[in-house]
């Protein structure tokens, strides 16, 4: 799960870590607010969205008045980056950078550990960094019972060329980064750049968090941070109602059971010449309600042009997800084709009620089948 | 033979009292898997589904001689009960549950490096042996015993591939689910070993899906290996970034991606299949090439 920027920070912040003085605005007014509350002099306005980039897209300016701070606030707001609308900017006082540092720490699945990097090349180019010149990233991992050790400091710090009289205040730096990694069950904890200012000071001026979400039951300040990934109303809704979905840009609605199962749905759609719609995943066990509920889910999506449900019945019971099917299409006025796939546990069963609902589902053999009966339905009118 | 589990795996469940537990031991005794004992703090001493129930696994290890543990503990308590299974000193571990933090597993990571234990999960639908021992949670009767070895990071995904095998007439040595997580107790290098020494696998399968770089790492030992190996990769079409269902399921970059696998896999002499129907054909057919096609595939 991402978290905003001034949300990684305020965590960082728990943890000692200095960050710059601000506060997140809404509308350009207040981004003017904020710059006048800092002081009224240099400031800047950062847009707060789930994705990287945003520098380069536009949506960080600088303003050296409250008044430019408005015009700044009314330019990124309601921006597009990379598909997602800004809702929220950032105005925090400006630095005068003197150096900028990169210090980051991911849970690596490889080494199975938490890895950390540090670089005396921070900014918005560190991805070109790591991919050009990775010998000027300096990197180890961290054995959780030790911790994040005095030496592996020094071997980071004097192995990324940083400034010698720097690093005892960096090592501050990192164990605050490496606390708040493992205290909040965070994947992923940067900061690019740590920023030596013109005096010599210190200072985080950007941060980035992720959350693992397996982790949120005891993380329950972070998790009241969850928002839909893309301010995606269907996505917000199917999590309300517990369905794990991803909205995808085509107009074959996909469900099935088992996230492997759905992933290759949606491939063998594709295949068959359709594109998906969404990636819906029920889960083991599902009831009929859950079933309901999630055709009602795929069908909020207009460009929806067929869908097709693809069950293979381990612990999830054919004859309940008929039944879902069965009740969702009894309550809705579905327009578009449905093709169902059942197979496994209750199979019989399930596809008797199919058959006896009198509802115009389409039964499907396999998986392939399916898939080929859901694109050639829904394209029957051309594309 | 097969690998890991067979009928004289001793089993004990951990989380036998909770609602999943209690209905996957039951189905695991009529599976015929020889469950020796349970274990929930405070039931030590009471009987359950005709198995004696332990407050800890030490006790239960000691008195049951039980040498596999499954794991059917909620996830708060889950990376625990791993711990404590490896304390015990139980040689294999399998663990179920779905949504273990990551950083548990950090920690559990770090103890499996330096045990005896063989952690298969968590997050994995366990493991089977086909008419000799079932340890997990899909559904017993799709499998036949045979020569194909399986290995897969999905649960569904697993069930697809076995049954059309097995309508084939191609049963299956083992088939182990290794888990959607990110950070998981056996990886597919370990399980492909495995079945390279087991005599009674002859040609194994091997269903990955994007995310990491598990399939990479055990393609470098494919290409050493004797036995032929069929691959499958799911979500080609999944977009970068977008993280599908499994934690572990994500293409981040360039990173992961399901090219990547294929190319990795081929490259290492791996047949791989563009559909789970392809699987079985691509098993069938090499089979047949070898003229090692079982007399029940045979038609």
């Amino acid at each position: 799960m991402k978290i905003h920027e001034f949300q990684a920070k305020q965590v960082l912040a728990r943890h000692g870590v200095p960050i710059p003085r601000g506060r997140v605005a809404a509308t350009p007014d207040e981004c003017a607010a904020v710059a006048a509350e800092l002081g009224g002099g240099l400031c800047v306005v950062k847009a707060q969205v789930h994705v990287g980039g945003r520098g380069k897209a536009g949506g960080v300016k600088l303003a050296k008045t409250p008044d430019e701070a408005r015009q700044m606030g009314a330019q990124i707001l309601g921006m597009d980056i990379k598909g997602l609308t800004v809702h929220k900017v950032l105005v925090e006082e400006g630095i005068a950078i003197d150096k900028e540092i990169y210090l980051g720490m991911i849970l690596d699945r490889d080494s199975k550990r938490i890895v950390v990097m540090v670089s005396a090349e921070g900014g918005m180019d560190i991805e070109e960094v790591a991919e050009r010149t990775p010998e000027k990233i300096a990197r180890c991992t961290i054995n959780p019972a030790l911790g994040l050790t005095d030496y592996q400091v020094r071997h980071l710090c004097f192995g990324a060329g940083l400034p010698k009289d720097k690093v005892k205040e960096i090592a501050v730096f990192l164990k605050a980064l490496y606390q708040a990694i493992t205290q909040s069950d965070a994947t992923l904890a940067e900061i690019n750049p740590l920023v030596i200012t013109k005096d010599g000071t210190l200072i985080a001026a950007d941060a980035k968090m992720d959350i693992d979400e397996n982790a949120l039951y005891r993380q329950k300040d972070l998790a009241l941070l969850q928002e839909s990934e893309e301010n995606d109303p269907i996505e917000e809704e199917a999590r309300r109602r517990g369905l794990t979905y991803v909205h995808l840009d085509g107009d074959i609605g996909i469900i099935g059971n088992g996230a492997g199962l759905v992933m290759t749905s949606l491939d063998v759609v594709a295949r068959e010449g359709g594109k998906a719609a969404n990636f819906l995943d029920i889960g083991g066990g599902a009831k009929a309600e859950v079933v309901r509920n999630a055709l009602e889910v795929v069908l909020l999506e207009p460009k929806v042009r067929g869908v097709v449900i693809n069950i293979f019945g381990g612990i999830t019971r054919c004859d309940e997800v008929a039944k879902g099917v069965i009740d969702a299409a009894g309550k809705l006025d579905i327009k578009v084709p449905v093709v169902v796939r059942l197979e496994g546990t209750s199979v019989e069963e399930g596809k008797k009620l199919l058959a006896e609902s009198g509802l115009n589902l389409v039964p499907a053999g396999s998986m392939r089948e399916a898939a080929a009966k859901v694109v050639e339905l829904a394209y029957a009118g051309g594309h | 033979m097969s690998i890991f589990i067979n009928h004289e795996t001793r089993v004990l469940v951990q989380g036998l009292t909770g609602r999943e537990g209690r209905f996957h031991s039951e189905q695991m005794i009529a599976y015929g898997t020889k469950v020796v004992g349970g274990v929930t703090p405070g039931k030590g001493g009471t009987t359950e589904l005709g198995v004696p129930m332990f407050d800890t696994v030490g006790r239960a290890r000691a008195a049951t001689g039980a040498d596999a543990s499954i794991i059917f503990v909620p996830p708060a308590g889950a990376a625990d009960a791993i711990l404590e299974a490896v304390d015990a000193g139980m040689p294999l571990v399998i663990c179920i549950t779905e949504g273990v933090p990551t950083q548990d597993m950090v920690r559990v990571y770090e103890v499996l490096r330096h045990s005896e234990t063989r952690l298969i999960g968590p997050n994995c639908p366990g493991v089977i042996t086909p008419g000799g021992c079932k340890m997990g949670i899909m559904p017993g009767h799709i499998f036949k015993p045979g020569i194909v070895g399986m290995v897969s990071r999905s649960g569904t995904l697993t069930y697809e591939v076995a049954k059309n095998l097995s309508d084939r007439g191609l049963g299956q040595s083992t088939v182990v689910g290794i888990g959607g997580d990110p950070i998981i107790g056996t990886p597919f290098i370990d399980v492909m070993k495995a079945f390279e020494n087991d005599p009674a696998t002859e040609i194994c399968v091997l269903a990955g899906e994007i995310g990491g770089s598990d399939e990479e790492t055990a393609a470098a030992y494919i290409k050493t290996m004797t036995k032929p190996v069929i691959g499958f990769i799911s979500g080609r079409t999944a977009p970068p970034g977008k993280r599908m269902g499994h934690a572990g399921a994500i293409v981040s970059g360039n990173k992961g991606t399901a090219q990547a696998k294929v190319d990795a896999l081929e490259a290492a002499g791996v047949k791989v299949a563009a559909t789970t129907d392809e699987v079985g054909e691509l098993v069938e057919k090499t089979l047949r090439e070898k003229g090692r096609l079982p007399a029940a595939a045979a038609r």
